[in-house]
This record gives C-alpha cells, sequence and structure tokens, in this order.
C-alpha cells in the first residue's frame, strides 16, 4: 500500500503548502484596531463560541478528481495542527468540503447546501473556474465570505460585484505577461506557438502572453476542450507551422498528452508551461514509464515554467520545511485560519472581508505579496519563471516579477518571509 | 410493466375531474409543506420537482411507448438555454419563459424524434447518448451566444411583492416548480388515459400488431417523443433557475444516465415511479456528501466512498427491486388485497405483467 | 508530410483504440444481448492491476498477463453475482446494473490506487517509424494496437461463425428457452461472454492507457466512442466494430484537424445519424429491419 500512495505524497506535500499558506497569509498582524480580549461569543453564522465552521466545494471525484481532489484533504490536515494547538481564539475550526465533481450544477447545489443547512461562516478555498463562476454571484448575494478561490482567473477580482470573493494565486493573465516576458528576453528569435485549454484559464493566459509577444507574431494558436483526449491534430498543426517554442496553458493530464503526442510526431520544441500543467508529480510519474526509451529520450528537459511558491523540493527553505512537518504528522486530515486574528475575537462577516482589506498581510510562504485591498482582490501578484531539468527536478530563475492585468510588469524587491514557530500564526 | 401505473392510480382516478382533485390535493399539501421548512430543505422540493417532471417525460418515452434515451439531458439543455438567453437581456415573466422554452424544445424534438422513429434499442441508445455528449460541445463552440464552459448566469426570481418582502426566494421558486410538475403530471395522466395513451402502449407492445390495428407506428413514436422533450424543455427551463447557471458540464452524459436510473429505480412506466426516482436522485447522494470531510479515513477513501456507496445502492437496488419502488409497492399491495379477500387473488398473473419496454428480440 | 496525411494517421491509431473497445461491447452484447456500461470501468480496474503488478518488479510482459487473466475473471463474476440473478427483468434494469458498477469501480479504484493520474508503460516505442528522412505519426506501439485489434477481430470471427461452442454462445444469447431444451447450458455459455468480452476489454485497457495515461474515468470516453463505433459498424459484427471504431477514429480526426477540436463530438454525431437513417441497424449488420 506505502508503494502505491508514492506517487501522491509529494504532491500532496505541495498542496498542503498552498492551502496552508491561505491561512497563514491572512493572519497578518493581530494588532490592528480590533477587538482581541474578552470572551467568545456567536458572533456570525458559522460561528459559536467553541468552532468555527468553513465550506467548500471540491473536485474529489470525477475527471477532474485526479491532481485536485488532495487538495481539501491537505488544507484540513493543517487545521487539524492548529486545532491540536489551540485553535483560534480557543475555537476548533470545522473545514466541510463537499465534492462536486467539477460539475458546476452541483458546485451550486453543494454550496447552498453548506450556506443554508450547514450554515458555514465563510467559503474557503473553492476550487475551479466554471465551477466557482456558477456560485459567486449567490455566495456574494448572501453576504457569505468567499476566500482564496482555487483559480486563477481574475474574475474573482471584482470589488464592485463581489465585494466579498478574494482570489488567490496569480491570475492567469498576470502568469501569461511574466512568461512571455521570459520567451522575449531568453527565448528571442525564435518560432512561437500556443496549446491552450478553450476556456477562461487558457484564454486568460492567452490575454497576457499577447499582451508581451504580439499577437500578430504568434505561428499557430491551438486549443483543446478537456473532454476531448484526441490532441494529435493540433499538435500536428503546431509541428507544421514550425513553432520552436510552444506555450502551453493546459491541465497536468493535457501536458503529458501534448509532451507524449510530439514525441511521437518528433516535434521537439521548447515547452513553457503555466504553473497549473507543470504539476511535477504528474511529468515525473511519465518520465518514469516511459524511461526506457519508449518515447524517444527524456520528454521534460529544457521545460520551462513559473511558480508562486517554494518549489517542493527545495529543502533549504523554510515553509517547506515546516509543511513537510505538519504533513508527515497529520497525514489523513488537515487544516485552516487566522484572517481571524485580524479580525478580533468576535468577528462578524462583514468586519472579516473588512480587516482582509485593510490589514497589510505577510507574504507567508508567497514569493510575491498579495493584492488585498478595499479596491483589489487579487490574490498572490506575481511569479517567478523556472526550468525542469532532465530529471524532473525544478530550478527558479531570474528575478520575482509582479504586475496586474493592464500595468507593467515590474520586479519584486521584497524578501520572502519566514514562517512563525511552530506554524502558527 | 404496462400495469405497474394502473393499480394505484386506478384507484384514486378514473376522470379528468380525479385527478384534478387528486392534483390540487397534493398542490395545496406541498405548498403547505414548503412553509414549513427551511430555505435548503426549499431548495431540494425544488430539484425533486425539477427532476420529477423530465423523468415522467422519459418514462412516457422509455416505459410506456419503449424507445430508450440515453439523451434526455441534452434536450433538458435545449430547455435550459432557451431560458438562459431569454433572460440573458429581458427580465420575462415566469410562466412565459417555461411556456417558450417547452415550445423551443417541443420543435427541436421534433427533428429528433423523427430520427428517433427509424431506430431500435440499442441502437437508438447509441443515437441519443452520441447527443448527450455533443450537443454541450455546441455551448462550448458559439462562446459568444452561449457563454462558453463557464456557461450563462441566471438571474433568480424574485417573489412577487404581494408575498411581503421578507418571503424566502427558495420558497417561491419551490412553488414555480411545484406547480409547473403538477400541471405536467395531470396533463400525462390524461394523456395516458386517452386514445393516445392506449396507442403509445400498443406500439411498445408489438408494432406490427399496433400497425394491422391502424395505428400509424412513426407518428405515435414521434409523438412520444415530442412529447418527453417538452417535458425535459420545462424541466430544463425550470433547472436554469435552479442551479443560477446554465453551463454545458451540467448537461453531459452524467445527467442523461440520472434520470435513466431515475425511471428504473422509481419504477419503470409510471408517473408515480417518476417522482420516486427523483426523490432517490435528489436525497440518496446528500445523505452522504459530508462524509468526505468528517469521517476519519484516508482520504483517498473518504472522497471516494459517497460514490461507491452510491454505486452500490444502484446495483443492490437492481438485485432486490427489479421493478422499482413503484413495482414494489404495488406488488406488496397486491398481494395485501390477495390476502384479506379484496380482489380475487389467485393467478393473477398479469396484473404486474413485466414486459420489457427496449427488448428487441 | 501533408496534413491529409497526418490526420488519416491520427485517425488510424485512434480508430484502432475505439474499435477495440467496441470489439468488447460486440462480444458482450452476441453473448448476452446486453450494453454493458460498466465495460469501460471494468477495463480500467484490470489496467490499474497491471500497473500494480509493474509497480511491484513484475516484468511488462507477465503484467500484460495479468491484465487479460484478471479481466476474465472480473468478467465471470460480474456475470455469475450481479448478473445472474437479473436475467429474467427488463433488460433496462441490467443497463442500472452496470451504470452502478461503473460509478462503483470508478470510486473503488482510487480508493485501492490513490487518484492521480499515472502513466502506464507501452509495450514499444510510442515514437513515430522513419520513413526516409521523414517521421510519421504512426509508431511501432500503433501497429502493435492494430495488430492486436484485427487479431482479435479474426478470433472472434472464427468463434462465432466456425466454431461449435461459437454456435452454442450465439444460441444461449438469442432464445435460452430453446437452447436449453437443446442441452446447451446456458448459465456456462452466458458466464464464458462475459469472461471474454472482459478479457477483450481488459486487452483494450492495456492497448489505450499508455496513449491516454491512467486515471479512474480514462475510459468513459472511449466507451462513448467505442459503443458509437459499435453501433455504427452493426452491434452483431465484429468486422463492423472494428470498422465502425476506425470510421469513428479518422471521423473525428479530420473534423477535429479541419473544424476545430471542439466541434469532434458534434461531428461524431451528425456522422451516426447519417449512416443509422439509411442503415439503422449499422453498416454491417446483416438482420432484415423490423421495422413496420
Amino acid at each position: 500500500m506505502k508503494s502505491l500512495m508514492d506517487g501522491s505524497a509529494s504532491r500532496i506535500r505541495g498542496i498542503a503548502i498552498v492551502c496552508a499558506a491561505g491561512l497563514l497569509a491572512a493572519c497578518g498582524n493581530p494588532s490592528s484596531s480590533n477587538n482581541t480580549s474578552g470572551t467568545n461569543t456567536a458572533s456570525a453564522p458559522g460561528i459559536t463560541a467553541t468552532t468555527i465552521t468553513i465550506g467548500s466545494t471540491q473536485p474529489l471525484t470525477g475527471p477532474a478528481a485526479p491532481g485536485y481532489s488532495e487538495i481539501a484533504p491537505a488544507s484540513n490536515a493543517y487545521f487539524q495542527y492548529l486545532n491540536a494547538h489551540g485553535g483560534i481564539f480557543g475555537r476548533k475550526i470545522t473545514y466541510q468540503y463537499l465534492d462536486d465533481g467539477y460539475n458546476p450544477t452541483n458546485t451550486a447545489s453543494q454550496t447552498r447546501k453548506l450556506i443554508l443547512e450547514t450554515k458555514v461562516f465563510a467559503m474557503f478555498s473553492s476550487l475551479g473556474t466554471p465551477t466557482h463562476l456558477a456560485v459567486v454571484d449567490y455566495i456574494n448575494s448572501e453576504k457569505v465570505p468567499d476566500l482564496f478561490v482555487s483559480s486563477g482567473c481574475n474574475c474573482w477580482n471584482d470589488v464592485s460585484k463581489y465585494p466579498n470573493t478574494f482570489g488567490w494565486q496569480p491570475d492567469y493573465t498576470i502568469e501569461g505577461k511574466i512568461l512571455g516576458q521570459y520567451i522575449t528576453q531568453s527565448l528571442s528569435g525564435k518560432k512561437v506557438g500556443y496549446f491552450y485549454q478553450n476556456d477562461e484559464f487558457g484564454l486568460d493566459g492567452v490575454k497576457g502572453l499577447d499582451a508581451q509577444l504580439g499577437a500578430s507574431s504568434i505561428a499557430s494558436r491551438q486549443n483543446y476542450v478537456p473532454t476531448n483526449t484526441n490532441v494529435g491534430p493540433q499538435i500536428a498543426a503546431l509541428q507544421a507551422s514550425g513553432a520552436q517554442v510552444v506555450v502551453s496553458f493546459t491541465i497536468p493530464a493535457f501536458t503529458a498528452l501534448a509532451l507524449l503526442t510530439a514525441a511521437k510526431l518528433g516535434y521537439h520544441p521548447i515547452w513553457v508551461v503555466s504553473n497549473v500543467g507543470s504539476d511535477i508529480t504528474t511529468l515525473t510519474g511519465l518520465l518514469k514509464a516511459f524511461s526506457k526509451g519508449a518515447a524517444g529520450g527524456q520528454l521534460l528537459g529544457g521545460m520551462v515554467t513559473d511558480a508562486y511558491l517554494p518549489l517542493v523540493g527545495d529543502s533549504s527553505n523554510p515553509w517547506i520545511t515546516l509543511f513537510k512537518g505538519i504533513h508527515d504528522q497529520y497525514i489523513s486530515t488537515l487544516p485552516w485560519d487566522e484572517a481571524f486574528k485580524a479580525a478580533g475575537r468576535n468577528p462578524t462577516r462583514s468586519s472579516f472581508v473588512k480587516s482582509l482589506e485593510s490589514t497589510k498581510l505577510s507574504n507567508g510562504p508567497a514569493l510575491a505579496p498579495f493584492g488585498y485591498s478595499s479596491s483589489n482582490h487579487l490574490g498572490v501578484l506575481g511569479v517567478q519563471v523556472a526550468t525542469i531539468g532532465a530529471d524532473g527536478t525544478e530550478t527558479t530563475t531570474g528575478p520575482v516579477y509582479t504586475s496586474s492585468d493592464s500595468g507593467p510588469i515590474s520586479q519584486y524587491g521584497g524578501s520572502a518571509s519566514s514562517p512563525p514557530a511552530n506554524g502558527i500564526p | 410493466m404496462v400495469a405497474v401505473h394502473s393499480r394505484l392510480d386506478r384507484l384514486a382516478s378514473r376522470t379528468l375531474g380525479g385527478h384534478l382533485l387528486l392534483a390540487l390535493g397534493a398542490a395545496v399539501l406541498l405548498l403547505l409543506l414548503s412553509t414549513q421548512i427551511g430555505a435548503y430543505d426549499n431548495y431540494n422540493l425544488t430539484a425533486v420537482a425539477i427532476f420529477a417532471v423530465a423523468a415522467a417525460g422519459l418514462n412516457l418515452l422509455t416505459g410506456l411507448n419503449g424507445q430508450l434515451s440515453l439523451g434526455h439531458g441534452a434536450l433538458m439543455a435545449i430547455g435550459a438555454y432557451t431560458a438562459s438567453l431569454l433572460l440573458k437581456d429581458h427580465e420575462l415573466p415566469v410562466v412565459l419563459v417555461l411556456l417558450l422554452s417547452v415550445l423551443s424544445t417541443g420543435l427541436i424534438g421534433i427533428v429528433f424524434g423523427y430520427a428517433a422513429a427509424r431506430l431500435r434499442g440499442p441502437y437508438l441508445a447509441g443515437a441519443t447518448l452520441t447527443l448527450a455528449v455533443a450537443l454541450p460541445q455546441v455551448a462550448t463552440r458559439y462562446k459568444s451566444i452561449f457563454g462558453g464552459e463557464s456557461g450563462l448566469t441566471v438571474p433568480p426570481t424574485t417573489p412577487p411583492a404581494w408575498l411581503g418582502p421578507d418571503f424566502p426566494p427558495e420558497r417561491w421558486l419551490a412553488w414555480i416548480a411545484v406547480a409547473a410538475a403538477v400541471v405536467t403530471f395531470v396533463l400525462l395522466a390524461n394523456l395516458l388515459r386517452s386514445s393516445a395513451g392506449r396507442a403509445f402502449r400498443a406500439v411498445r407492445d408489438n408494432e406490427a400488431a399496433a400497425a394491422l390495428a391502424g395505428i400509424d407506428v412513426a407518428r405515435t413514436q414521434v409523438l412520444a417523443f415530442v412529447i418527453s422533450a417538452a417535458c425535459a424543455g420545462l424541466a430544463g427551463a425550470l433547472f436554469a433557475y435552479w442551479s443560477g447557471v446554465t453551463a454545458p458540464a451540467g448537461f453531459g452524459v452524467t445527467l442523461s444516465l440520472q434520470l435513466v436510473t431515475a425511471i428504473v429505480i422509481g419504477g419503470l412506466g409510471s408517473l408515480a415511479g417518476a417522482v420516486w426516482g427523483s426523490l432517490v436522485l435528489v436525497f440518496v447522494p446528500s445523505l452522504t456528501s459530508g462524509m468526505a470531510s468528517t469521517l476519519n479515513v484516508p482520504s483517498a477513501i473518504a472522497n471516494n466512498l459517497p460514490l461507491a456507496i452510491y454505486g452500490g445502492i444502484l446495483v443492490i437496488a437492481m438485485l432486490v427491486a427489479p421493478h422499482g419502488i413503484q413495482g414494489t409497492l404495488t406488488r406488496i399491495l397486491t398481494i395485501g388485497r390477495a390476502r384479506w379477500g379484496h380482489t380475487p387473488a389467485g393467478g393473477q398473473k398479469g396484473v404486474v405483467d413485466w414486459d420489457d419496454p427496449a427488448s428487441d428480440p | 508530410m501533408s496534413r491529409f496525411f497526418v490526420l488519416s494517421l491520427n485517425g488510424l491509431t485512434q480508430g484502432a483504440i475505439y474499435a477495440a473497445m467496441a470489439l468488447a461491447l460486440v462480444m458482450i452484447w452476441r453473448a448476452t444481448q446486453v450494453i454493458n456500461f460498466a465495460q469501460g470501468a471494468m477495463a480500467m480496474f484490470t489496467t490499474y492491476l497491471a500497473l500494480f503488478a509493474i509497480d511491484h518488479g513484475v516484468p511488462y510482459w507477465l503484467a500484460f498477463l495479468v491484465a487479460l487473466s484478471s479481466g476474465l475473471i472480473l468478467g465471470a463474476i460480474v456475470e455469475r453475482v450481479i448478473v445472474r440473478p437479473v436475467e429474467s427483468a427488463p433488460p433496462l434494469n441490467v443497463v442500472i446494473l452496470t451504470l452502478g458498477l461503473l460509478l462503483f469501480l470508478e470510486a473503488l479504484a482510487p480508493m485501492l490506487f490513490g487518484g492521480q493520474i499515472r502513466s502506464f508503460p507501452p509495450a514499444f516505442s510510442i515514437v513515430g517509424l522513419h520513413f526516409g528522412n521523414s517521421q510519421v505519426a504512426f509508431s511501432p506501439f500503433d501497429a502493435f494496437t492494430l495488430g492486436s485489434v484485427l487479431a482479435v477481430m479474426v478470433l472472434l470471427l472464427v468463434l462465432f461463425q466456425k466454431t461449435d461452442l461459437g454456435l452454442r454462445m450465439r444460441a444461449a444469447a438469442f432464445n435460452p428457452d430453446v437452447s436449453r431444451l437443446l442441452g446447451i447450458r446456458v448459465g456456462r455459455m452466458l458466464t464464458l461472454g462475459w469472461s471474454l468480452a472482459s478479457l477483450v476489454g481488459a486487452l483494450a485497457g492495456v492497448l489505450i492507457a499508455p496513449s491516454l495515461l491512467l486515471y479512474p474515468t480514462f475510459m468513459d470516453q472511449v466507451l462513448v466512442f467505442g459503443f458509437t463505433g459499435a453501433v455504427l459498424g452493426g452491434l452483431d459484427s465484429a468486422v463492423g466494430a472494428v470498422v465502425g471504431g476506425l470510421l469513428m477514429g479518422f471521423a473525428l480526426s479530420y473534423v477535429g484537424g479541419y473544424l476545430g477540436s471542439d466541434l469532434e463530438t458534434v461531428g461524431a454525431l451528425v456522422i451516426l445519424i447519417a449512416v443509422l437513417m439509411v442503415r439503422p441497424r449499422g453498416l454491417f449488420s446483416r438482420h432484415r429491419l423490423r421495422q413496420a
């Protein structure tokens, strides 16, 4: 059984970092104007004197489950850790995550279950663009805080329409811009083609790429729909266009399918893959099965990607050490948080949202700062480019860049923050 | 299973008047119920009503007319997209939106109905399954109209002013859905008693004999398909209001197969079976969905346990109640009545004649 | 290489995959008159078993045999334990039963083997063959896949048309009562039919997994297109299954290549309906139309 799980263990750990980071990041400095003394009261729906209940919708089964089903359990492990160390103002966190199978209709009904029946205080880290778009209007109409949506769609950053929704990872347009800049700087003169998912994920990424590379210079633009695994025609078209660099806004399975199809065609461009699609466990798993030359040499070497969190393999990073420690200890259950501490002992839904907007958060483990303010609900503002070696090891390269959807790209000068003792904010 | 519905139904109602009375009673009961339950229960009540409409339509087609459709989810999508497109730029009364959705789905149903009338058994199943896979892709392709993968958002229906400012929107939607379901059931129940209903069954039981008796087989099949599509269109439009979003992923093969599951588990060929099946569809998954985050077992197991249980329930249900919930109830009733001597019992084999709709020897 | 040529080769390799699944479906249809919606999930499960063996150091070809033999056993178990008791129930019940089994297996597999995407090793290189100085989109492994599918087709043809056993299986499927009178062990024939179909499915699994990657739902799409292919070719014909599956592969590849990948399924629908309107029982069906 152990060896069966090996493949996913490192990925789970990677995800745990993401989620735990969400918690820690929001913790900020607890000292702000709020009242932290006194006794616990049932100050808002989902908050009692002893518990805080939060909810989430996740693809635990179905087509999106591979790669994403372990995120919520990993978060839950961190919450257990937090609970075991006293919780938040003595309250234990209950994290209710429900399966939506990546089907927006299910997301709609599960979200209502959480808000109307379970009466959660807030939604936390719900996953997916099409799924969360189905409920973002509803969640805001119910005035429920909607934190750290696990999707890089820039749809979440709309303060006037969605005052309660906060993004999390760098939005795909920012990511596209920074990858585009890397191509103009480091791969200049090469013909560029795109391979992207035909939805907000891919299209937002392409928007950012086009802003840097110039829409007219692209040799070929190919897209796919995730329900169709035959990518042969698209990869053949990229090859025929003579593209020497292929930028790929794909989910991990389609990165792998594209690599295999390209190997079959004897097509060896430089792959530039978005953070979502470069999941290293999936890709090194590929490497393993095709390592005996069946794919005509190694598949990954020279791949370019980007990161907004420290790389899982980077054992010198104190955040990685911390999360590995937590994860090894709390393998099956996990974590949440601390925007609460900033919001004071007895927050309401609206005071909680205000506090998140007004508190200057530390970066937590993220490489770039968060964008939260009263006019901006973007999550992490930037990424660092990384390269993947033939053996599957990732190395970051160059500085961390930050940007916004329409603004210029700038180099981030701040330094990484280090974790609080025990990982308890 | 012709008679699956007949016994119970016959007890209660022989006439249009009887149907109306029964429906009125059911409607009043459900409206009363909706005022006593919370918002989430009203939301689920709405879901049951929606699935009951779609499943009743499918049961007419599959259970009574013998045409197996694995693509009814796609027909619901047509209704849902019609409603969503109508509501995109205009504020329209709910009744108008529902009627137009029924109309559009019914019209498209004519086209599919003619194609379906030429096909039998697994060939019809294959064609309709492909429909279920293909139709949502149209929405992805023509993004500017249908909103692509993330679909179209549907504004919620606001309760009319006379119900007061604090009237919960969930209860209002439940009223709409229940009213739509009751109207649908009354119309279908009367249809089944009419000559058209008898023609449906005759065609299912033996096409050649039906043709000899002067029934236009192809026309009967097209009619069944169109009525069934109209029900799916109505359900789809309600579905759009209910979920608040109309996206291709919501209308995949899964939905179509869920509807087939509902009519088989509920009871093939009976209107009551459609209701039982919808109750199962809505409530069985919600019994287990909380497990993932609360069970203290490895996540790979906890995440998948609800799905495994649901699959297991389907298998077990087919093994212990092969004629569905309604079939089982009818049987219990028949046995009971025989025992207490209300009806002559012995050798009543014909009362429950489980003939199969899709058999094609 | 011209675009048409590339798309044709792509269609051929994809088509071989659909043909493999279509063969399994036809096999079970001929043996028991059932459409087995769990066929894909059963193949997924046996492929996971093979990967489990490979992860534990078992050589590739032995793992290949693990998949095939577990397919054989799984088919027999499913028939005996689940399908047999509903033999006399309406045929739709078996459809729901296989759907339930599909969901159950797709939930069980990640519990046992983890839900992550895995890659499955191919028997031969997946790199396209070289002709002169150009490389074509057809690999030794594709050749192996196509060859296996054709071989299975021939074996099934021989089994059903030329052997006594095949004749008995067909008789048992079409008229169990008369067959019993003739002394055919109907139950045994049905179990054998499921076993063999599940074996063909298991073969399809190990042939498909290297190019589609292995995860619990990886066969869902293949099942749909395999079913479409089988219906296109005619459910009674092994040749029809292969031709139908290949046609599906070509059609999807051309539609995807020339019109856009998001129109592929719509293309499949149009083609299927067009063919069925002319031949309502598929291209290769030899049965007379029952229509009035």
